[in-house]
C-alpha cells in the first residue's frame, strides 16, 4: 500500500490542460494536408499519390475540378509528397456535424493565355472558424454536466479503439470533464461508432442505436466510420455510420488522436441540447 | 535437420521442388495433404498457414497452399495442391489439427471448395445469412452490393446437463473491444465449454488487396490489425520486396527493426497494466497507460503517427530521422525502462494480484503443441518459437535474441513473457541504434514482375504474420493472403477458460489479447 502511495507521489500530475489550455503538440504530427488552391501545383499527381480517393480531379478543355474530401483521408502525407504545394500541418480539431463540412471543391478555367488553368470558384461546406468558436463555447459548458458514452465497433481495425482507450489514461483522463464510457448502450448519451460497417455487424449497430434511449447522439469515427476509408463499400462492408444510422457528428483521422476524439466528442455535446436533452 | 534432408527420399510424396526466392516449393500429387504432413510433422514442422488461390481464367484450376516452418531451417516450405473446377475439393487435416479449422473453413466460404471429411463444415467467414456466394473467386466482383440479409440462423451447440445454462455474450461487448460472440456454458460458476463466433469485422481485406496498386495497398496492410499496423506494414513490405528482389539498405532494415520493438512495447505494456487492472489492481494500469503513451508519443515524433502508420515502404522507409530525434528515443527508453521496473516491482510485490494471476487458465504445453499455438500464448506454455530468431529479417539478424519459455502457461507467464520481452525489446533497441550508419533509408523498387510469389513473414507482438503474394500485371497483386496469428490462438482461448470461473474470462482473454479484425481481415 506504502509503495503504492509513493509511486503515486513521485509521478504527480500528468494530466494535459486541454481543452482549457492549447495543447502541445509534434512538430512531426501529421495532421490535415492543407491545399493552396490558387497555386496547386499537380493536381493530378497528388489525387493518384492518395490510397483513398480523397483527393480526385475531373477536367476538361474548358474547366477543371478539385475535390478534397477529408472524410476519405487517412493523412498517410503521400499528398504532399507528390506535390509539395500540399502542406501537412498540425491541425486535428477536423471534426465537423455535417458531412459535406468535410468536403471541399475547387472549379477551375483556363486563364487569358489559355494554357494555365486558374481558380475560379473555391467552396468549403462549412466555415472552419465559425466550428472552431462553437468549440470553445461549448467547452465551458459541458465541463459542467455529465456524458455516458458507448462505443460501437462496427468492424474497425481496432486502430480508433485503441485511440479511444487512451482518452482514459491519465494524461487525457476523460473523466476529469464528467464524460465516462458505459458498458451498455442503455445507459448511453452518445454513440461512438468506429470502422466501415462490415455486413456482418450491420445489425448489430442498428440493434445497438435502437437501445440506446432518446435523445442520442451519434459520433461516426475515423476515415472509415465516415466513409469506408481505405476498405472503402464492397461486398463485406456497408462503407460508412451513416448509412445505417444517422450521424450527428463526424471525426476524421486514421486513427483521430485522443485530442481530435476529444474535440469531437465535445463539438458533439453542443448537441445534445438540440436534440431536447435537459440541462 | 534441414528441408532437403526431410524430403530427400519423397517416396511419390511430392514432385518439383523448386526453389523461389529463399523458399522452397513442392507440388502435390492429389488433392490429399496428409501424406507428405505426417512425414513433416515427424520432423518438427509445423503447418503455419493454408489458404487457396482462384487460378481458373489461367490455368483452369484452384490451388490449396500449406506453408511448412521447422526450428532449424531459416526457410519456409510451400507445398501445394492443384484443385479442379469440377466439383473442387481438398482432403481437411482440421480433425488432427485443430489451427487449422477456421483457415479450411475460409477456404469453403471464399472459394467454394469443400474441405472434405471436415468435423464441423459449417460457415465461418460469411455469417449463415449470406447468399451463395464465393468472394475471392475472380469472377465475382469486389463492389457486389448484396442483398439485405434475412434472418439469424447460426446454431449454437446445445450444452445439457442439470443445472447447466448458457451466457451469450456480444458481439458487442461490455469495454472498448471488438466485435465477437462468445458462448459460455456454465454450471454454477466455472465455464464447462465456450464457443466462439467470428469473423463480425470480416470487411474483404484480401480481395481488396488486389484491386489496389502496390503502393497504396501497402496503407491497407496497415489497417489490418490497428495496433500493428507497423508489423503487418513490414510484413507485406517484405513480400514485395522479395517478389522484386529489392536489398532493403541496412538503416532502414535498422530503423524497421527499431518501430517493431516500439510497438511490441506500447502494446505489451498496455496488456500487462490491462491483466493487473482485471483483477483489480488499478493503479498499476493507470502507471502502465501512462508509460504507454510515453511510447505513443515517441512515435508520433518517429513517424508522424502514434500507431506508427504512414512509414514503411517497400525499399524501406518513407522518411529519415535526424540525430537529434536518435537521441530523444534513446532517453524516452531510458526513462522508460526505469519507470517500467518500478511499475513491475509494483505488481510483483502485490501478493493478492500474484495469487490471482498463478493457475488461472492455464493452457498446458501438450495441449499448446496439439492446437499449433504460437507468440506470446505459446511462449508461456513451452512452444519455443519466435519468427525474429527462426526467420530473421530486418536487422534481427545482428542482434542476440533470448526467447522467454515458460511451462506452466497461466495467465501470470503470459504477463511475464510480455514483461521479458519488453526488457529484450530495450536490449534490441539499443543495441541497433548503436550501429544505426548513415546509408539510405530507402531505395527504389524496380517494377514488380508478374506471376511472381512472395513470403513475408513478422513476429508481431502478438505473435507470427504472414503475407503471401503473388504479383499481377502493372504493380499490383493478383492474390494476397494475409495471416494473423490471433487466427491460429482463439482455439487457445476455448482450451484455456475451461475449469474457469466467468469473473476470471476477462483476465484470461486479456493474456491473450487476440485481434478480432486481424482473424476476420
Amino acid at each position: 500500500m506504502f509503495k503504492i502511495l509513493r509511486k503515486t507521489a513521485q509521478t504527480g500530475l500528468v494530466t494535459i490542460g486541454y481543452p482549457a489550455a492549447p495543447p502541445v503538440i509534434s512538430p512531426r504530427y501529421r495532421g490535415a494536408p492543407k491545399f493552396n488552391f490558387e497555386h496547386f501545383n499537380d493536381p493530378p499527381a497528388a489525387a493518384a499519390a492518395c490510397p483513398t480517393g480523397a483527393i480526385s480531379v475531373t477536367s476538361t478543355d474548358t474547366s477543371g475540378r478539385v475535390v478534397v474530401d477529408y472524410g476519405l483521408c487517412i493523412f498517410c502525407g503521400q499528398c504532399a509528397e507528390a506535390d509539395p504545394s500540399i502542406k501537412i500541418t498540425q491541425q486535428f480539431d477536423l471534426a465537423v456535424r455535417d458531412r459535406s463540412a468535410l468536403v471541399v471543391t475547387a472549379d477551375y478555367s483556363p486563364d487569358s493565355s489559355g494554357s494555365n488553368f486558374e481558380l475560379k470558384h473555391l467552396q468549403y461546406g462549412e466555415s472552419p472558424s465559425d466550428l472552431e468558436e462553437t468549440v470553445k463555447l461549448r467547452i465551458r459548458d459541458v465541463l459542467g454536466r455529465s456524458l455516458a458514452i458507448r462505443v460501437v465497433d462496427a468492424g474497425s481495425c481496432n486502430g480508433c479503439e485503441i485511440e479511444v482507450n487512451s482518452l482514459n489514461n491519465p494524461l487525457y483522463d476523460i473523466e476529469r470533464l464528467g464524460i465516462h464510457f458505459v458498458a451498455s448502450p442503455r445507459h448511453a448519451d452518445m454513440l461512438l461508432a468506429t470502422g466501415p460497417v462490415t455486413r456482418n455487424m450491420e445489425l448489430a449497430l442498428l440493434k445497438t442505436w435502437s437501445a440506446t434511449p432518446d435523445p442520442r447522439v451519434v459520433v461516426a469515427v475515423g476515415a472509415c466510420g465516415i466513409s469506408g476509408g481505405i476498405f472503402g463499400r464492397n461486398y463485406a462492408t456497408v462503407g460508412g455510420v451513416d448509412r445505417v444510422v444517422p450521424v450527428d457528428v463526424y471525426i476524421p483521422g486514421c486513427p483521430p488522436t485522443p485530442l481530435a476524439l476529444l474535440n469531437g466528442i465535445l463539438l458533439a455535446v453542443g448537441m445534445m441540447e438540440e436534440k431536447g436533452v435537459p440541462r | 535437420m534441414t528441408f532437403e534432408q526431410i524430403l530427400a527420399n519423397p517416396g511419390g510424396l511430392f514432385h518439383s521442388p523448386t526453389l523461389n526466392g529463399p523458399d522452397i516449393y513442392v507440388e502435390l500429387p492429389g488433392t490429399d495433404p496428409r501424406p507428405l504432413t505426417i512425414l513433416l510433422t515427424a520432423n518438427g514442422c509445423r503447418i503455419a498457414s493454408v489458404f487457396a488461390e482462384d487460378r481458373v481464367a489461367e490455368e483452369n484450376r484452384y490451388y490449396v497452399y500449406y506453408v511448412f516452418d521447422q526450428d532449424s531451417d531459416s526457410r519456409y516450405l510451400i507445398a501445394r495442391a492443384t484443385i479442379s473446377t469440377a466439383e473442387p475439393s481438398f482432403v481437411s487435416m482440421a480433425a488432427e489439427m485443430p489451427a487449422l479449422n477456421w483457415q479450411e473453413r475460409e477456404i469453403q466460404d471464399w472459394f467454394g471448395i469443400a474441405a472434405e471429411g471436415h468435423p464441423n463444415p459449417r460457415r465461418v467467414a460469411l455469417h449463415d445469412n449470406w447468399p451463395d456466394v464465393h468472394p475471392l473467386r475472380k469472377d465475382f466482383p469486389v463492389d457486389t452490393v448484396l442483398p439485405p440479409f434475412e434472418g439469424e440462423q447460426h446454431v449454437l451447440r446445445p450444452t445439457l446437463g442439470e443445472g447447466v445454462f448458457q451466457i451469450p455474450v456480444g458481439p458487442v461487448h461490455a469495454g472498448i473491444i471488438e466485435p465477437g460472440h462468445f458462448n459460455f456454458a456454465v454450471a454454477g460458476e466455472p465455464i464447462l465449454y465456450l464457443q466462439l463466433r467470428m469473423f463480425y469485422t470480416h470487411k474483404g481485406i484480401e480481395k481488396r488487396f488486389e484491386q489496389l496498386p502496390v503502393r497504396h495497398a501497402v496503407f491497407l496492410a496497415e489497417s489490418i490489425s490497428g495496433d500493428s499496423a507497423f508489423s503487418h506494414g513490414v510484413a507485406f513490405c517484405q513480400a514485395i520486396e522479395r517478389a522484386a528482389d529489392a536489398q532493403v539498405p541496412e538503416r532502414a532494415r535498422r530503423m524497421r527493426t527499431i518501430l517493431l520493438e516500439l510497438e511490441r512495447m506500447y502494446n505489451h505494456v498496455a496488456d500487462i497494466g490491462a491483466i493487473a487492472m482485471d483483477v483489480g489492481f488499478v493503479v498499476a494500469n493507470a502507471h502502465a497507460s501512462r508509460l504507454r503513451e510515453m511510447i505513443l508519443a515517441l512515435n508520433e515524433d518517429l513517424t508522424g503517427s502514434r500507431t506508427l502508420r504512414g512509414m514503411v515502404c517497400p525499399g524501406g522507409v518513407r522518411r529519415d530521422w535526424t540525430a537529434e530525434q536518435v537521441s530523444h528515443a534513446l532517453g524516452v527508453v531510458q526513462v522508460f525502462e526505469s519507470e517500467f521496473n518500478s511499475i513491475v516491482e509494483l505488481i510483483e510485490s502485490s501478493d493478492s494480484t500474484r495469487d490471482r494471476l498463478a493457475r488461472t487458465g492455464i493452457l498446458r504445453p501438450d495441449k499448446a503443441r496439439d492446437l499449433g499455438i504460437i507468440g506470446v500464448g505459446g511462449r508461456a506454455s513451452g512452444i519455443d518459437r519466435d519468427v525474429r530468431r527462426d526467420h530473421p529479417y530486418a536487422a534481427y539478424d545482428t542482434v542476440t535474441l533470448d526467447v522467454p519459455v515458460y511451462q506452466e502457461g497461466d495467465v501470470l507467464r503470459r504477463m511475464q513473457v510480455r514483461i521479458d520481452e519488453i526488457r529484450q525489446s530495450i536490449v534490441i533497441i539499443r543495441a541497433v541504434e548503436s550501429q544505426l550508419a548513415a546509408s539510405p533509408f530507402c531505395v527504389p523498387v524496380p517494377p514488380l514482375p508478374p506471376d511472381r510469389c512472395a513470403l513475408g513473414a513478422v513476429e508481431g507482438w502478438r505473435g507470427e504474420i504472414l503475407h503471401w503474394i503473388r504479383t499481377g500485371p502493372n504493380n499490383t497483386l493478383s492474390r494476397c493472403k494475409i495471416k494473423d496469428p490471433s487466427i491460429n490462438n482463439w482455439p487457445a482461448m476455448v482450451e484455456a477458460v475451461q475449469g474457469n470461473i466467468v469473473p476470471d474470462f476477462p483476465v484470461i482473454n486479456k493474456s491473450f489479447n487476440l485481434s478480432y479484425s486481424g482473424t476476420d481481415r
